[in-house]
């Protein structure tokens, strides 16, 4: 199989409140032989509040990073859903509208012609590598262990725009959990919101979205959830008043199956606020 | 001519230039709305809005300007997408909404929540460092909205800051971009013509 290679684009989160998503991200692409050029100098995509309040703004911000890329010669694998979403829009309208383009170049004062191709690093594992390569690679199969796999929004809709899954019943997630020799179950919030970018702002909006989430994954019967979002992450693993549901993270599940060092996943594993451990520990993967 | 509207708040003022302005800057095509409800059935804020999305929409052909411009609705939406996604009329009401967003605070109404606030905090924390400093982020934010003084709601953050804290979830200090100056000028530039 030819080296696969991306800009690597991890997002503000990944450096402090969701250190873990990093640490793993890195070691799973190893593991899975995909190389992750962290791109030189990267700033934050503007999130929520970029595109809530000023638009230009909100395609500027990621076009730096894109033309960045571009200047590399890479296209770019982002971490986090929501600067997916925000990369994935700004392609989308730049390539639309060619006076804009020219007018977000004269924003970052870089040239940025639209090339870059963007992609989650769920597809880059699930899609690229590919199921049936992962299978081969397994070498500790999650076996017992049922799973709600969580969306959210951001890799799903608008779906025009990410192009990533059917939005309404996603099943890439559940795919990849299937081939690490997990049961992903089914249940009815996968693509529900967990509250993201009011996280600060209404805590008791957040607290019921993700409560509802979570009970759900729980009447399923699934005894942990797994992201591909540390802002999901961040709302579903501190936001549960009435549940103690472990959350984490596509990229430490599939490092552990294959493969990763007690030592690399002992560290994700203990920067979590409700521990997944236990039920790892209880189905013998750890 | 003035359009009035009797409504159950009694005589309101119809502007057809809202409706415009609303409708270039979301590029949507409003007036496709047939009030099918898709958008307010799958909306996980609506229980929290003043007026759920199809009834703002409906607001909004109207001209209704201040109701609308003074409601929570755009404030609480999540910006999530499904109603969008659902709309059977291609309306791009997560755009609307942005739009909404952008005319309220051109216009100085802040509303009735705190989340003004929350969107300044976080785009002045990216226009200094470049990235998201969380903390700063949380701190900033938590003074300002006065939420410091709520004191349920600060103890039950402070025990999860210090959590979070503890698995070195919270980096101290903010975090560094070579080309802080270019994001500045980012940040000028949009806002001058945004």
């Amino acid at each position: 199989m030819a080296k696969i290679k991306y800009g690597y684009y991890p997002g503000c989160s990944l450096e402090s409140t969701a250190k873990e998503y990093d640490l793993s991200m890195h070691v799973t692409a190893k593991l899975l032989d995909v190389e992750l050029a962290e791109l030189h100098d990267w700033n934050c995509c503007g999130a929520s509040s970029g595109h809530c309040t000023n638009y230009e703004l909100s395609l500027a911000l990621p076009a730096r990073n894109l033309a960045i890329a571009e200047k590399a010669g890479l296209n770019v694998a982002v971490a986090c859903a929501a600067c997916y979403l925000r990369f994935k829009q700004t392609n989308h309208d730049l390539k639309k509208n060619d006076t804009l383009r020219q007018k977000v170049e004269s924003l970052i004062e870089m040239p940025y012609k639209g090339n870059v191709e963007v992609k989650h690093l769920l597809e880059v594992f699930a899609k690229e590598v590919g199921l049936e390569e992962i299978k081969k690679r397994v070498k500790k199969p999650l076996k017992g262990l049922k799973l709600a796999a969580y969306y959210g929004c951001y890799l799903v809709r608008p779906p025009d725009v990410t192009q990533f899954d059917d939005p309404e019943q996603p099943m890439l997630m559940d795919n990849l959990l299937a081939a690490l020799g997990a049961e992903p179950v089914e249940y009815t919030h996968k693509v529900e919101c967990c509250g993201g970018s009011l996280l600060l702002g209404r805590v008791d909006i957040v607290q019921k979205l993700v409560d509802d989430i979570c009970q759900a994954a729980l009447d399923a019967g699934a005894q942990a959830i797994v992201t591909a979002c540390p802002l999901c992450m961040a709302n579903l693993d501190t936001r549960q008043s009435k549940t103690k549901v472990p959350v984490i993270h596509f990229s430490e599940l599939t490092g552990l199956a294959l493969g990763a060092e007690p030592k690399q996943y002992n560290v994700w594993l203990k920067k979590h606020i409700n521990s997944p451990a236990p039920i790892l520990k209880a189905k013998g993967l750890i | 001519m003035t359009v009035q509207l009797v409504t159950e708040k009694g005589k309101e003022k119809c502007d057809p230039a809202f409706t415009k302005e609303v409708m270039e800057r979301s590029h949507s095509h409003l007036e496709r709305c047939y009030q099918c409800i898709a958008c307010s059935s799958g909306c996980p804020g609506a229980y929290q809005m003043d007026y759920p999305p199809h009834q703002l929409l409906r607001m909004v052909q109207l001209g209704l300007k201040d109701r609308v411009l003074d409601s929570n609705t755009f404030w609480i939406c999540l910006s999530c997408e499904t109603c969008a996604t659902r709309c059977p009329n291609d309306i791009e009401i997560v755009l609307v909404m942005d739009a909404l967003r952008e005319i309220a605070l051109k216009e100085g109404r802040k509303g009735t929540t705190k989340l003004p606030l929350f969107h300044a905090t976080f785009l002045y924390m990216v226009k200094m460092f470049g990235k998201v400093y969380e903390l700063g982020l949380i701190l900033v934010y938590t003074i300002f909205s006065g939420n410091i003084l709520k004191l349920k709601g600060l103890m039950r953050d402070a025990v999860l800051g210090v959590k979070m804290f503890m698995r070195g979830k919270l980096a101290i200090l903010p975090p560094r971009v070579k080309g802080k100056a270019q994001i500045k000028r980012i940040f000028q530039l949009s806002s001058k013509t945004g």
